[in-house]
Parts: C-alpha cells; structure tokens; sequence
C-alpha cells in the first residue's frame, strides 16, 4: 500500500507502484527532485512517486555526443559527466528552483524533460525536447514502454519523446532518458548594449539573428529586472540590459564580435564581456536571477518575436509588470507585482489577441488554484489533449489536474 | 510475391463505390474528384516502385475547407484516405489500397506569407521543399535538405519528419517547423503551434511530425526561415579503407568541430555518381567523405585546416579542398543524385536504418557479408555525421524471386541496426516496408501506446491505412 513518499529503486520497482495506484485509483502526485512542486494547480492526491532514487549515469559515450541516466539523476551530475568531455546540453535549460525559493541545482533530469523549459540558446539549438534521443517510462497502466534510443536521427514510429517532453508528468513517469550532448565552444563572448527601450532592443536582438554570425543567446530585461543582476557591470549602469551572445572557437568568435559591434554601435553604449565574465552573466540567467528576490506573480509567455514589446506594452496598460525578454523577444518573464489573479484574466486576453500562449510559473496556492495556470486550448486541441491523456492514462492518476481540471 | 501484404479492402466501400464516387463529387469543387483509370494511374505508387495499387478515386483538392469536407465524409462512411503529396516516399508512404482514396495536395503549393522579422514562412502543405528556399533566398534558407527536395513537398516531410544531409547542423524537419493547419479525419481543422516557439499543453506539433498522415492532413504549415552563413565549403577525402573513412568522422565528432554536414560513400557509390554526375570524386579510393564547413573566409580556412590536421592519424590518400562555386556545386550534385544514378544501371532497394557512430566499421562489414551472401551488389552512401546509413542493393526486378530476396536481405541489415543500439528508420519512414519489422525494435507495449495515439486522431483508423503498424496491431490497441 502505498504511503506518503514512494522512492523506487528500480523501474520495476516504479512500475509496481503506478500498476498498484491504478488498482486502488490512488491518484499520485509525481515527482523529480521536487524542484518545481510549486508550479502547476494545486492536486488532490493520495501519495508522492519521487524517481529521487532512480540515480545514475548508465551509458557515456562522449564521442557520439550521447549520454543516458536514469531519470531522478540531477541535472548537474550529468553536466559534471560531460564537462569531462567538453561537452553540454545545448538547450541550455533553466533552473527554476531559486526564483521559487529553493536552492539551486536540484533539477534531475526528468523534471528537466517533463516541463521542456528551454533556456536562451533555443534560438539556434532547440528546445529540451530537442535534445531527447530516447526514454523508458512507466504509464499510467503501469506498463513500462519506449521509444526512441540512442541514435540522432530516428523516425521510426511515432514521437513519444516530443510528446511526453513537456507534459509535466501527466502522461508517464520517466525512468531513463537519453540526451543529445555537444561540444563546448572554445570561447563565448557578450555584447551588451544599454538603456535601449524594449521595442529597440527586440528590434536589435532580431536583427543580430539575422546576421550569419550564429548569434546564440539574445536577452533584453528592462531596468527593474536588470537590477536584480549580479554582475557589476550591468548593475551600475542603473539601465536596461540587452545582450547578445557570440560562441565558436576564438578567432571566429573575435570577427562576429567585430561585425556585429560594427553594426549596432549606433544604437548607443555598447560593452562587452569577456569569457569568463560571459560564462557568468548567462549562468545566472539560467537561475533567472532578475526574478529572484521577490515572491510576486511571474507568467511566462511565448510569442512571435517582434510581437514581444506590443504584448507587454498592452498588459502595462492594465496593469504594473516588468518584463525580460529572451529568445529576441519571443520568451517574456511578466513579474506582476499585483495580488488577486495574478493579472490572468488582462494577460490571457492580451495574448489571445496578439498571438501565443502563458503559463502562471510562480503564484501563491491559492491563486494557481483559482486561475488557468497552464494556457487554456482551443475546443478541438482540447479534446485531443484529453485524448491523449486517456492513451497514456487512462484512470488519471499522474499529477491529476495539474495542467487542466479534470485530467 | 512480395513479401509485404496489403489487407483484404472493404468489400462494402468497393460496391458501393459508384455512389461515395457521386458523394464526393457533390461535395468537392469541380476537377477535385479524378476517377478515370489514367488519372489514377499516376497515384498508384510512390518512390518505392515494387509496390503498386489502384486506389479507387483521387482527390486533388485546392483549399483547406475542401479537405475538410472530404475528410468529413470519408470518416462517416468509413472511406480510408492515403495523404500524398509528391509522392517521393521510399518506404511506400503513399502506396494507395483498393478501397482508399488517395488525397494529393499538390494543387495546394503556394506561398502564402513570408516574416522575415520573425524568421518564419507560411505555405500551403503542397509547396516543394527547395521551392521554399528559393521563395526566401538569396539570404535566408529552410534547412532541412532531402535529397528530394526539387520535387518532394513540405507535407511530405512532415509527414516523414525528413532530414538531409544538412541536418548534423541544422535539424530535421522537427526542429524547424513552428506550426501546422491540420485537418482531423472527422473535418474539424486544427491550428497547432504558431509563429511562436513550444506548445501550450501536449507538444502536438511534435507528434504530428513524423506521424506518417495517420493523424490528420496537414494544408498548411509555417517552417522557421535562417540567414544564410556567409560562405560554405566542401571537401572531399578519400581512404584506403571504409573503417578509416568511419574512424575519421567519429574523430571529427569527437573533437567539437562542427562541419554542417559530413557524407560518406563507398567505392561502388563514388563510382556510379561520379559516372552520372563529373563531379571529380576520386575512383581508386575505397571510401570517400563529403565534409562541408560555413563561416566566414577565415573561419572556413580555419575549420578545414583543423579537419585536415585531424584527418591525417587516418591516412587520407585524397584530399581536395574545393576552390569554387562550381566545383562546390558539383560535390554536392554527385551526391544528392545518388539514388537516381544507381537508378540508372540497376534496379535497387534502398535501406534507412541508423547505427551508433562507434558501430560503423562493423556494421558495414555486416552488409557486406549479408549482401554477398546473398548474391547483391550494395552501394553504401550515408549521412555519416549521425549515424544515417542508406545501403543501396542493386537487384532485378524483372527475375521472379529476386524482391522477395532483396527485401529480406534488406531486412537482414535493418536487424543488425537495431541490434547494435540503432533504428529501423532515421529519415524515410516506416511505410508500408518497414511495418512488419517494427516489433524488432518495439515490445507489445511499446507498439500500443503509439497505436492509443492513433485512434484518439483516427478512431476508425482510415488515415493512410496498413502503414507503421503491423496488420494485426490494431485488434491490440
């Protein structure tokens, strides 16, 4: 009988568990390393299945670019494996432990897998799900199943990597994965430009994405969020921040550089940051520094890129936020400083309107309680979602409700 | 007999078919509904030839809301629908049964948007793959680049999930497209995804892609557009041994330089290419690579000094930098018409299945003796840089018994490919050839829960029938 917190050892271990929640109905909250507990509607459930001991690297193989773990391995262990290579995940993801008031570095690398919050470098390398050559999970039956392996290209039946990335542990529980690595670039650089306004600014960074110069991260946080950065350098100017990210090996890192300097000194200041101080800056995006230190609403929205600016300027209407834009406009992190709904109801009309889609990432229970955390589907997609889940979980008893009532 | 049964049709939709033929003539716009036997010869097989079957009408229809009358009608009296769209599908992706009506988009091949300040392009599902680039070009591409792509169409490669040659840098079509209009069986269209990046909810667009049109039909789609490097260079090594050819690209790999794209041909494949298409290979090599660098002048001068630097521990006997637009052209034409030179000079049946990298000397080694076992010539060309490996093996298709024996020993070596930790399929599909292979790579289980995907789309499992899952799969889901 299962009670309170559940820590298989091994995946038949996990699969015996679900296979009995599913006899019993037992609804099962699932879990990770439990970083991201916080984020989603609140559940009605009857136990924990944490893969928290579901630990280990199980096949290294650098010169393929190819590394498996079991799922409850922590992100950082795998990145400490591939760092002996020179390699990492090129998705870049992000942390999101401290901006909900946990430590860092406690990601494993199913919650990285089952939320597919992909960091700046998504823009030129993909998305979390992209990364994902293989898993092995146990559905809600149950039954463990496959799909994929450790091959970069494979088409071989349907995408169950793509479908289960993302799907915040509602249609399975991860017990292995395989990840795509590549190598580490020998030199990043930044380009920063200062004070510029939003609308500027995502002007600037799509512009850089149009150069052939393989622009790998684009950022713009309006001054209040830039404040909350670490660095030094950024801080004192007591501006917006909009950087530019420049990665290869040296000689060629040095050209871009130059060009892309050559381009945009007329939009104003303009520093840059060497490797080390690069190497920084993008390490504490990754921790979303700029939301932390606050417990206020955060939304984080996905749009067209030159949409980005419009979309906050039309919620600022309503409403006080602050806004950092990622992806050269195309990601927002909205911090509303404002209780009540969190701003859902003025946020999702505003993106309804202009295109794209926002998830309520940080909000007191009881707000997530009250309001469509995850972006409310159209009637059709909502039918095939529901769908979905059936497929894979029938009784609905993984995360039940977390991302849509009912289900 | 080939070794691939298609079912027995729907005796009911046949007799009835005069009456659904007048259905549908009534619901589409006039010249859509094509039932004359000439017109529907044209649809009766795909790029794989061996298999050929007379479907009973062809739909060619110019709008979305068309499709989705016709879907509509087909689901409530439980006509099968075969989604085309140029029909270069090598796994028999578009192979037609009697009691199905072929959908070709191809009359649906315009451009409808280009956002150059979002980097993305709309079309319409028809539109060829290399017709997109060129409606970008001369600064911006669509990156995924099957050999196909003059001809084949976006909905195809989608439908495929295709790659090409560029995709070690790039991406296959996955990771390039931003979002579909999709149309269910039961005519309801869907928009997924957007000029936006990841879904809200389930990653729909991804399960779509690559889904073999067994979850809907895709009219319209927007694909990301990217700026072009500011140059490319491709250089040709050739070496005394297949191993030593695998060895250098597993160094390549394993050294962090990325070139776009690294291609790699035996002896048999550099010599009908180069027969066909002059493009300079070297012919006393017994394996060659086709490696190609982006950058600036510099940073390409930089990147092959590298390679090469690396490459001589494996003993190149040939290596030719390309000093021209002309002669970089050429490199790549010798390539991308492979599978039309060896078309040429033989009958052929050609393999997809993907291999770890660190299997490679031993996998070919494996086709080899399978094939000469067998009494085939096999011509390997393959995207090495991932592991895509595309054997060639030469048959006559005019001697009885001859398919049946090619395709098992094709099957033979897809065997190996799963058995070495690889697929059956890295860029082709299953179809209808690598159906009945699928339970060597997945367990019951496994095939289930794709097949729970498919009825939630195509509850009467009418899109693209007898295709990626076994025959007697369907009773399980």
């Amino acid at each position: 009988m299962l009670q309170g917190i559940e820590r298989p050892l091994e995946e038949r271990e996990l699969a015996q568990l679900v296979a009995e929640a599913a006899r019993t109905r037992w609804a099962l909250e699932v879990a990770g390393s439990g970083s991201k507990r916080r984020i989603g509607r609140p559940m009605e459930i009857s136990g924990v299945v944490t893969t928290r001991n579901l630990r280990g690297i199980t096949l290294s193989e650098p010169s393929e670019q190819v590394i498996s773990a079991r799922s409850g391995t922590l992100l950082s262990a795998v990145e400490a494996e591939l760092a002996k290579h020179n390699q990492y995940l090129a998705c870049e993801p992000v942390d999101l432990g401290p901006m909900l008031g946990e430590a860092a570095g406690q990601t494993s690398i199913g919650g990285m897998v089952a939320t597919n919050l992909s960091g700046a470098r998504r823009i030129q390398r993909g998305a979390v799900r992209d990364q994902l050559l293989g898993l092995r999970a146990v559905n809600g039956r149950g039954e463990v199943f496959k799909w994929g392996g450790r091959v970069m290209k494979n088409v071989t039946g349907y995408d169950l990597c793509r479908t289960l990335a993302g799907s915040w542990g509602t249609l399975g529980i991860f017990s292995e994965l395989t990840l795509r690595a590549i190598p580490r670039p020998e030199e990043v650089r930044t380009l920063v430009l200062m004070g510029l306004p939003d609308s500027i600014a995502v002007e600037v960074m799509c512009q850089a994405l149009a150069t052939p110069f393989e622009v790998s991260g684009t950022t713009h946080l309006q001054l209040a969020l830039a404040q909350r950065l670490r660095l030094p350098v950024l801080t004192n100017s007591g501006t917006s921040v909009t950087a530019l990210r420049i990665e290869n090996f040296s000689p060629a890192v040095a050209y871009r550089a130059a060009k892309l300097k050559d381009l945009f000194v007329p939009y104003g200041d303009l520093i840059e940051l060497d490797h080390g101080k690069s190497l920084a800056f993008w390490e504490e995006l990754r921790q979303l520094s700029f939301l932390q230190g606050s417990v206020d609403p955060v939304w984080r929205i996905s749009t067209a890129p030159k949409m980005g600016p419009r979309l906050v300027e039309s919620i600022r209407r309503y409403r006080l936020c602050h806004a950092a834009y990622d992806w050269s406009g195309g990601l927002i992190w909205l911090e509303v400083p404002d209780a009540g709904d969190a701003g859902a109801d003025d946020i999702r009309r505003v993106v309804a309107t202009l295109g794209g889609h926002a998830t309520l990432i940080r909000a007191e229970p009881s707000v997530r309680a009250r309001v469509d955390v995850f972006p409310p589907l159209e009637t059709a997609v909502q039918r095939l979602t529901n769908g979905i889940k059936q497929a894979f979980d029938p009784l609905n008893i993984l995360n039940p409700g977390r991302m849509y009532p009912g289900q | 007999m080939p070794l691939i049964l298609q079912p027995e049709p729907n005796a009911s939709v046949l007799r009835h078919r005069d009456m659904i033929l007048h259905d549908l003539t009534q619901l589409a716009e006039p010249g859509t509904v094509q039932s004359q036997i000439e017109a529907r010869r044209a649809f009766e097989t795909d790029a794989l030839t061996a298999y050929r079957c007379m479907p009973f009408a062809v739909l060619l229809p110019r709008t979305t809301e068309e499709v989705s009358r016709l879907l509509a009608y087909c689901n409530a009296n439980e006509v099968k629908v075969v989604p085309r769209g140029a029909g270069t599908s090598l796994s028999g992706g578009a192979l037609p049964t009697e009691d199905a009506v072929v959908l070709c988009l191809s009359r649906m091949s315009q451009l409808l948007e280009i956002d150059f300040d979002n980097r993305c392009a709309r079309i319409e599902a028809g539109m060829t793959n290399q017709a997109i680039s060129e409606a970008v070009g001369p600064d911006y591409f669509y990156a995924p680049d099957p050999s196909s792509q003059l001809a084949c169409s976006i909905g195809g490669n989608i439908a495929m999930n295709s790659g090409g040659a560029h995709c070690l840098r790039y991406g296959v079509t996955t990771q390039n497209l931003l979002g579909v209009k999709l149309v269910l069986i039961n005519g309801d269209v869907v928009e997924i995804g957007g000029s936006h990046l990841d879904s809200p909810g389930y990653d729909l667009l991804g399960l779509i892609v690559g889904s073999e049109g067994q979850l809907g039909v895709v009219t319209e789609a927007t694909v990301r557009i990217l700026r072009k490097a500011e140059g490319a260079r491709p250089l040709l090594m050739g070496f005394n041994s297949s191993e030593a050819a695998g060895a250098c690209v597993s160094s390549i790999i394993a050294s962090g330089v990325m070139p776009v794209a690294i291609e790699f041909m035996d002896r048999p494949a550099i010599k009908v290419c180069e027969d066909f298409a002059h493009a300079g290979y070297p012919l006393d090599v017994e394996a060659m690579l086709i490696i190609e660098v982006e950058g600036s002048e510099k940073e390409i001068e930089n990147q092959i000094n590298l390679i090469v630097g690396m490459s001589l521990q494996h003993e190149p006997t040939v290596t030719r930098i390309s000093k021209s637009e002309a002669e970089s052209a050429a490199i790549w034409k010798g390539r991308k018409s492979a599978f039309g030179a060896v078309g040429r000079i033989s009958d052929y049946v050609c393999m997809d299945g993907t291999i770890p990298l660190s299997t490679l000397s031993e996998t070919l080694t494996v086709i080899a003796r399978i094939c000469s076992e067998a009494g085939f010539q096999v011509a390997n060309i393959f995207h090495a840089g991932d592991g895509n490996l595309h054997p060639l093996i030469l048959y006559n298709a005019n001697t009885p018994g001859e398919l049946e024996r090619v395709e098992h020993c094709g099957a033979e070596i897809l065997k190996h490919c799963v058995a070495v930790g690889g697929c059956l399929t890295g860029e082709h599909g299953v179809g209808i050839e690598k159906r009945d292979l699928m339970p060597l790579q997945f367990t019951p289980i496994d095939l289930q829960q794709q097949m729970q995907l498919k009825t939630v789309f195509d509850p009467h499992w009418l899109l693209n029938p007898s295709k990626v899952f076994p025959l007697d799969g369907r009773k399980a889901a």
